[in-house]
C-alpha cells in the first residue's frame, strides 16, 4: 500500500486546504495584510510556497515510486547492481536546487532594499518614537509633541517611520498585519517602516523574549482617517485632567487616584511641564477613555476589567510591576478600584463617540 | 616492548583494572562503553527535556492558562532547548561517533582515550551542575539563547544564570576535546588501506563535525567566559550603561550557533548514508559528492550566522549577503536528499524500522529545509523570526532530521552495541506514533506561528485564531509520547531478551559489522585491512563491486607483531572533571576557598593524569570462530 | 611526561616501511598502526592551536567591537606606553628564538645546552609576565580596572588570557626541566618539546597580533 503517498499528500492537502477554507485571516494574522509591507512579505511567502510545491512532490513522487517498484519481494535476495553513482544525473539534481535557489533570492533582494533601505521621516510621513519597557510600549510623536502607551494612533494611508529604542532588555515590535519586526535593542537605533491602507484597530506583541510578563506585552495600532487622527493628536496636545463630572464615582476616582499614589508614577496630561506628577518611566495614562485596552492590550478596557486590573494586577497580568494597592479582604478595595476605573474612562471621553465609530470599525 | 604492561607507577592510586562493576565504568577509557555511557546519558536527558516540553504543550493546550507560572515557563522552555541542544542531541551523534568510528576504520580505541573519558565526564556533570539549579533557586530563565541584557545581574539576578553559563561551558570543554580527538582518530588510526575516500560516509561526517566543533566552541566558550565574568567579577562586556552592545553577544553565539545546527545535523546525515545503503543493499550513490557538499555545508556553515538576527536592524546589505548565503547553503542540502534518493533507486529495499526511520527523516528534513529557503528570506522572516512558525522550522531539522535519525540509528546498531535484536514489529509501531504524533505536534505549529503566536509566551489570548492550532499540537504531544514509551519498551525489553543477533545481521557494509556483537575490548583480533569502500561488504560479495577478496578480519596479521596495546584505566579523568565542577559551584556560590582549592586540585589531577603515562598492556588474542 | 615506553610509542614509530602491504604511507608502533607519520600528541596539538584561534580570534574581536565604546577616561592613548611593551614583545620573541635551541639540543641529545635554553625560555617568559604585571599595576594605579569601563574589561580580559597561556607555557617547560632531573631524558622525548614548541611559538605570534592591533593602531 502506498502509504508513502498519503505522507506527502496529506501536508500538502492540508495546508492547501487550509489556506483556502480555514479562517487564516485572524486578528494578528500574516494572512491579513492591510499595508504594503506585509502585503509584499505575505507574496514572498506565497512565492516560495507555490515554487516548494513541485519540489516536495518530485521528492515525494520519486520516494513512492522507490518504494513500490524497488521493494524487496518475499524471497528475492538477490544483490542490486552496485552503481556508485551517474555525472549526468548529479549534475542535473545539482541544478535544481540552483535554479529554485535564484528564483527565491531575486525577488528576495529586490524586497530587502525596498523595505529595509534606512529611510527618515518625510512630509506626510509620521514619525514615532518607540520605546519598549518591561512590559509596555511608550509612543512619542515628535512632530506632535505628545506621548501615549501601548495604543498606537495612525492615520490611514501614511508611511509611519518608528525609531525603535529599548529602556531595560530587547523586544521586538510586531504588528503582522502592517509588517514584520524589528528588535528594540539598548544603545542601538532601529528603525521599522509600516503603513496601513484601511482603518481598524490591529493587534501587535512584543516577539523578542524579555522576561517575566513578556506574554502580555502587547499593544495596537489604532488606524484613523486623517482627520479623526487629527482630532486625537490636537486631544492630547491639550488634554483635560480635571473632568467635570456631577458623577460622584468619577469624583471619587479623582481622589483616589492622587491618594492611592498612582499619580506617583502615571500622568494624566501628556508629561506637560509644569504639572508634578507622572514619570516617564511609566505608561502615560492622558485621555485614557479613548484606550481600547488596558494593561498593554490584555483586556478590553470596559469599567468592569479596568477595574479588575486596578485591584489585581498580579493576577491579570503575571509579572508586571504594578504595585497590588488593597489588601485582600480590604472591604473597600472593589468599590475604590471601580472608582478610580470609572475616572480613567471618563478621560477623553468627550471623544467616546469617535472611539465607538472605530471599534465598529476595527471590529472584525 | 609487550612487557609495557606497567608495573605499577609510583602513582598515588593503584592504576584501576577492574573489567566488571561500578568501578569499571567510572575508570574506563574503553570507547565504547564511554560511548554507550554517552548514548545513555542523552537518552536521559532527552526525557528530562521531553517532560518540560510536555508541561509546557500542556499549558499552552488552551488560551489564557495558568498552570505553571511565566517564571516557570520561562525555565522550562530554556531547559528544555539548552538540554535538547547541548546535553541530548549534541552528544547522542558524539556518543555513536564514540562507538562507531574506531570500529568503522578498523582501530582499537580513540587516540586518546584518557581524555575522551574527560570529555565524558565533563558533558555528563556538567549537565548535571545545570540541572540542580532547578533545587538550587530556579532555573535559567532567558532562553537557551541567553540574550543579552537578560543574563546581566541586574536584569536577572537569580542564580540560574550562572548555572547555565558554567555549565555549558564546562560541558562545551568535554565536547572540544571530544571532537580533537576525534580528528586525531580519523586522522591517523585509519586501518592499512583506508584512504579518506574508502572512509565510511559517517566518519566524513564526524571529522567534518569535528573539525566544525573545534572552530564553533571557542567563541562561544568566550562568551560563557564574559558572562561569568560580568557576573562574577563585575566586568562589563553586556552591561548597556557602561555603553555595551547587546548585539555582540548574539554575534558570538550564532558564529557558533548556526555551525551547531550543522553539527547537530551531520552526523545524522552520516547515518542515513550508513543506514539507507545497507537496507537497499546498494552503494551510497554519489559518494565523492556526497562529502564534497558536507565540506561545503560546513565551511558555509560559518557564513550564514547573521541569519538568526535579520529582525536587528543590521541593514540591508547584511541582510542580503547573509540570505545569499543561506540560500547557497541550501543546495548542496538538496543535492544530499537526491542522492539519498538515487541510492533507493534500482535497490532490493528490505523495510526495517532503521529504514522507516530514515524515510521518515527525508520527508521530514526536507519539509525542514523549505521552510529554512523561507526563513531565509530577510523580509518574510522579518514576520516569522520569533513565532512558532520558525519553532516549527528548526524542530522539524533538528527534531524531525537529527532525533528521527537517532532513533533509527539505534535499531540499526543495536544488534552490534548487545548482540542482540530489537523487536521489529514493536518498533515499526512506535516508529508510526513517533512520526505521526511528531508531524501533529509541529505542523501546527508553523500556522500558529503565521497566525501571529511569538515563541517564548506562556499563554496566548483566545480569539485571535490560536486555539485550533495549539490543541492539536498538544494533542500530538500524547501520540508522539506514547511512541517514545513503545520505544523504550523495546530497548529495555531487547536488553533483557532479544533474539541473538549474530555479527551481521543486515548484510551491512561497513567494518564494524566484521567482528562480534558486542565487540571484544579489543575491537578486532587482527589489524584489519581494507581494499576498497564499503570493505565488509567487499570482503563477503567481492564479485559484485569488482574487487580483489580480502578479509579485511585476518589480512593485516603482521601490523599486530607485538600484540594489541590495551590503554590502561584512570581515575584522574573523573576526578579532573569533578573538580572543575567543584570550583565552579564555589565560583557561583562566591566561595573563594573552595573555587581555589579545587583549582589546586584539579591542577594536580592533570599533572597525576600526565605522569601516570598511558600504561595498559598488549593482548593476543586468537582470532575466534569462522566468518560471518 | 610518561613512561620512556610510552614515549617510544607516540614518537619513534618502528618505522617500517611495507612495501607488500597496502597503505604503507603509515607506520607500525607500540600502539598500533597509524596511517600517517605524524605522532598522535602533534596533531592534536595542532588541533588545539587551531581552535585556540578561534578563541582569541573572538576576544581580540569583542576589544575591537567595543574600541572607542568607553563612556569614561583613561583611554587606551591615556595608558599605553609603546617602548615598554615593545621591550616585553622583544623578550617574548627572543624566548621563541630560545625555544628553537632547546628542541635542536634535545634533538641531538644535548641535555646541558638543552636545559640551559629551556630555563632560558622560561624565564624570558617570565619576564614578560613580569612586564605585564607591572602593566597591570600601572594601568590600574591609572584608573583603569575590570569594573571601570569597556576598554579595562575588554584589555584585561584579553591580555590576561594571552597571559595565562604564557603562565601554562612556563610552568610546562619547567615540567621538562624537572623531568629531566628526575627521569633519564633523550632526544626520544623531543617530540613532547617540539609540541611545547609550537604552543610557545603560537601563544608568541598571538601576541605579536595583540601588540599589533591593541597597542600600535591606537598610534597611528
Amino acid at each position: 500500500m502506498p502509504i508513502g503517498w498519503l505522507w506527502r499528500a496529506l501536508p500538502v492537502a492540508l495546508l492547501t486546504f487550509l489556506l483556502a477554507g480555514c479562517n487564516l485571516a485572524d486578528e494578528q494574522s500574516v494572512f491579513a495584510p492591510v499595508g504594503p509591507v506585509a502585503q509584499e512579505q505575505l507574496g514572498l511567502f506565497m512565492w516560495t510556497w507555490y515554487l516548494s510545491i513541485p519540489v516536495m512532490l518530485l521528492v515525494g513522487g520519486v520516494l513512492v515510486y522507490v518504494i513500490v517498484r524497488y521493494r524487496r519481494r518475499r524471497g528475492d535476495d538477490s544483490i542490486p547492481g552496485q552503481t556508485h553513482g551517474n555525472v549526468l544525473l548529479e549534475v542535473v539534481w545539482t541544478t535544481i536546487p540552483v535554479i529554485i535557489v535564484i528564483l527565491v533570492a531575486v525577488p528576495t533582494v529586490r524586497s530587502i532594499f525596498q523595505l529595509q533601505t534606512f529611510t527618515e521621516a518625510g512630509e506626510g510621513d509620521v514619525a514615532v518614537t518607540v520605546t519598549g519597557y518591561q512590559w509596555w510600549w511608550k509612543f512619542e510623536y515628535p512632530q506632535y509633541g505628545i506621548t501615549t502607551a501601548n495604543e498606537l494612533h495612525v492615520p490611514v494611508g501614511a508611511r509611519i517611520v518608528l525609531d525603535l529604542q529599548s529602556a531595560d532588555v530587547l523586544h521586538a515590535f510586531w504588528a503582522p498585519r502592517l509588517g514584520g519586526k524589528v528588535d528594540l535593542i539598548p544603545h542601538q537605533d532601529n528603525q521599522l517602516w509600516l503603513q496601513a491602507d484601511e482603518p481598524g484597530v490591529y493587534h501587535g506583541q512584543c516577539a523578542e523574549l524579555c522576561l517575566g510578563a513578556h506574554a502580555y506585552m502587547r499593544f495596537r495600532i489604532v488606524v484613523e482617517e486623517q482627520d479623526e487622527f487629527e482630532q486625537w493628536v490636537q486631544s492630547f496636545q491639550e488634554p483635560v485632567v480635571q473632568t467635570v463630572s456631577s458623577d460622584q464615582r468619577v469624583s471619587q476616582g479623582r481622589t483616589l487616584f492622587a491618594q492611592k499614589g498612582c499619580i506617583g508614577c502615571h500622568s494624566l496630561d501628556n508629561y506637560a511641564e509644569g504639572v508634578s506628577y507622572g514619570q516617564p518611566g511609566f505608561p502615560e495614562l492622558t485621555n485614557f477613555g479613548l484606550r481600547h485596552t488596558v494593561g498593554a492590550g490584555v483586556l478590553d478596557a470596559t469599567l468592569e476589567n479596568v477595574a479588575q486590573w486596578i485591584m489585581d494586577p498580579q493576577t491579570v497580568k503575571p509579572g508586571n510591576y504594578m504595585p497590588t494597592l488593597w489588601a485582600e479582604d480590604d472591604p473597600n478595595r472593589e468599590e475604590e478600584a471601580t472608582a478610580i476605573a470609572a475616572y480613567l474612562l471618563s478621560l477623553g471621553a468627550d471623544q467616546a463617540s469617535d472611539r465607538a465609530q472605530t471599534v465598529a470599525m476595527g471590529g472584525n | 616492548m609487550a612487557s609495557s604492561t606497567t608495573a605499577p607507577q609510583a602513582t598515588l592510586f593503584m592504576r584501576p583494572t577492574q573489567r566488571t562493576g561500578l568501578a569499571s565504568w567510572l575508570t574506563t577509557v574503553d570507547h565504547k562503553k564511554l560511548g554507550i555511557l554517552y548514548i545513555l546519558s542523552s537518552f536521559v536527558f532527552l526525557g528530562m527535556a521531553s517532560v518540560e516540553a510536555f508541561i509546557m504543550r500542556l499549558q499552552l493546550m488552551r488560551p489564557d492558562q495558568q498552570l505553571v507560572s511565566p517564571d516557570t515557563f520561562n525555565q522550562l522552555f530554556t531547559m528544555h532547548g539548552l538540554t535538547m541542544v547541548f546535553l541530548a542531541i549534541m552528544p547522542m551523534g558524539i556518543g555513536f561517533a564514540n562507538y562507531f568510528v574506531p570500529l568503522m576504520i578498523g582501530a582499537r580505541d580513540l587516540a586518546f582515550p584518557r581524555l575522551n573519558a574527560f570529555g565524558y565526564w565533563v558533558y555528563s556533570l556538567g549537565g548535571l551542575m545545570i540541572y540542580s539549579s532547578f533545587f538550587l533557586g530556579g532555573a535559567p530563565d532567558m532562553g537557551w539563547t541567553g540574550y543579552a541584557p537578560l543574563t546581566s545581574l541586574s536584569a536577572n539576578p537569580g542564580m540560574g544564570v550562572d548555572f547555565y553559563a558554567f555549565g555549558l561551558f564546562i560541558s562545551g570543554i568535554g565536547t572540544t576535546v571530544t571532537a580533537m580527538n576525534l580528528i586525531v582518530t580519523i586522522v591517523n588510526m585509519r586501518a592499512p588501506g583506508m584512504t579518506f575516500m574508502r572512509m565510511p560516509v559517517f566518519v566524513w561526517m564526524m571529522i567534518i563535525t569535528s573539525f566544525m566543533i573545534i572552530f564553533a566552541f571557542p567563541p562561544l566558550t568566550i562568551a560563557f567566559v564574559q558572562i561569568i565574568t560580568d557576573r562574577t567579577f563585575g566586568t562589563l562586556f553586556y552591561v548597556p550603561a557602561a555603553g555595551a552592545l547587546p548585539i555582540l553577544w548574539q554575534h558570538l553565539f550564532w558564529i557558533f550557533g548556526h555551525p551547531e545546527v550543522y553539527i547537530i545535523i551531520l552526523p545524522a546525515f552520516g547515518m542515513i548514508s550508513e543506514m539507507v545503503p545497507t537496507f537497499s543493499r546498494k552503494p551510497l550513490f554519489g559518494y565523492p559528492v556526497m562529502v564534497l557538499a558536507s565540506i561545503l555545508i560546513a565551511f558555509m556553515g560559518f557564513a550564514v550566522w547573521t541569519h538568526h538576527m535579520f529582525t536587528t536592524g543590521l541593514g540591508p546589505v547584511v541582510n542580503t549577503a547573509f540570505s545569499l548565503t543561506s540560500f547557497i547553503i541550501g543546495i548542496p542540502t538538496g543535492v544530499k536528499i537526491f542522492n539519498w534518493l538515487g541510492t533507493l533507486w534500482g535497490g532490493n529495499i528490505r523495510f526495517t524500522t532503521s529504514l522507516l526511520y530514515a524515510i521518515a527523516f527525508i520527508i521530514t528534513f526536507t519539509l525542514g529545509g523549505i521552510t529554512g529557503i523561507m526563513v531565509a528570506m530577510p523580509t518574510f522572516d522579518a514576520q516569522v523570526h520569533d513565532t512558532y512558525f520558525v519553532v516549527a522550522h528548526f524542530h522539524y531539522v533538528m527534531g524531525g532530521g537529527a532525533l528521527l535519525t537517532f532513533l533509527g540509528a539505534v535499531y540499526y546498531w543495536f544488534p552490534k552495541f548487545t548482540g542482540k535484536m530489537l523487536d521489529e514489529r514493536l518498533g515499526k509501531v512506535g516508529w508510526a506514533f513517533i512520526v505521526l504524533g511528531f508531524h501533529t505536534i509541529f505542523f501546527p505549529q508553523h500556522l500558529a506561528g503565521l497566525m501571529g503566536m511569538p515563541r517564548r509566551i506562556q499563554t496566548y489570548p483566545a480569539g485571535i485564531g490560536l486555539e485550533l492550532w495549539n490543541f492539536m499540537s498538544t494533542f500530538g504531544t500524547f501520540i508522539m509520547g506514547i511512541g517514545l514509551i513503545i520505544f523504550l519498551i523495546n530497548v529495555i525489553q531487547g536488553f533483557r531478551s532479544g533474539k541473538p543477533a549474530g555479527n551481521d545481521p543486515w548484510d551491512a557494509r561497513t567494518l564494524e559489522w566484521a567482528t562480534s556483537s558486542p565487540p571484544p575490548y579489543y575491537n578486532f583480533a587482527t589489524q584489519p585491512v581494507v581494499n576498497s569502500l564499503d570493505a565488509f561488504w567487499a570482503y563477503k560479495h567481492p564479485e559484485t563491486l569488482n574487487v580483489e577478496p580480502i578479509d579485511p578480519r585476518t589480512a593485516g596479521r603482521e601490523y599486530d607483531a607485538g600484540g594489541i596495546h590495551i590503554p590502561g584505566q584512570s581515575w584522574w579523568p573523573l576526578l579532573a572533571s569533578v573538580m572543575i565542577i567543584v570550583g565552579s559551584y564555589g565560583l557561583i556560590y562566591d566561595n573563594w576557598i573552595l573555587a581555589i582549592i579545587s583549582g589546586f586540585a584539579f591542577i594536580f589531577t592533570i599533572f597525576a593524569w600526565a605522569f601516570e603515562g598511558v600504561g595498559g598492556h598488549h593482548v593476543h588474542p586468537e582470532l575466534q570462530g569462522g566468518a560471518a | 611526561m610518561s613512561s620512556a615506553a610510552d614515549v617510544a610509542a607516540h614518537t619513534h614509530p618502528l618505522t617500517q616501511d611495507q612495501p607488500g602491504l597496502p597503505g604503507s604511507r603509515g607506520a607500525i608502533t607500540a600502539h598500533g598502526w597509524r596511517s600517517t607519520r605524524l605522532p598522535d600528541v602533534k596533531l592534536l596539538m595542532w588541533v588545539f592551536l587551531a581552535s585556540d584561534c578561534m578563541m582569541f580570534g573572538a576576544l581580540i574581536g569583542t576589544y575591537l567591537a567595543y574600541h572607542n565604546r568607553s563612556l569614561v577616561p583613561p583611554y587606551p592613548i591615556d595608558v599605553f606606553d609603546i617602548p615598554l611593551t615593545t621591550v616585553s614583545s622583544f623578550v617574548l620573541l627572543v624566548s621563541s628564538f630560545l625555544m628553537v635551541l632547546a628542541l635542536h639540543s634535545l634533538r641531538i641529545d644535548d641535555i646541558p645546552r638543552f636545559r640551559l635554553w629551556t630555563f632560558g625560555v622560561a624565564l624570558f617568559g617570565s619576564i614578560f609576565l613580569g612586564f605585564q604585571v607591572y602593566e597591570f599595576v600601572h594601568f590600574v594605579n591609572a584608573g583603569l580596572s575590570i569594573h571601570h569601563s569597556l576598554f579595562g574589561t575588554t584589555f584585561f580580559i584579553l591580555t590576561g588570557t594571552h597571559g595565562i597561556h604564557v603562565a601554562v607555557g612556563v610552568l610546562w617547560l619547567l615540567g621538562f626541566l624537572v623531568q629531566s632531573y628526575v627521569r633519564p631524558t633523550s632526544s626520544k622525548d623531543a617530540v613532547y618539546l617540539e609540541i611545547a614548541g609550537l604552543y610557545w611559538h603560537f601563544v608568541d605570534i598571538v601576541w605579536i597580533v595583540i601588540f599589533t592591533v591593541v597597542y600600535l593602531v591606537e598610534f597611528v
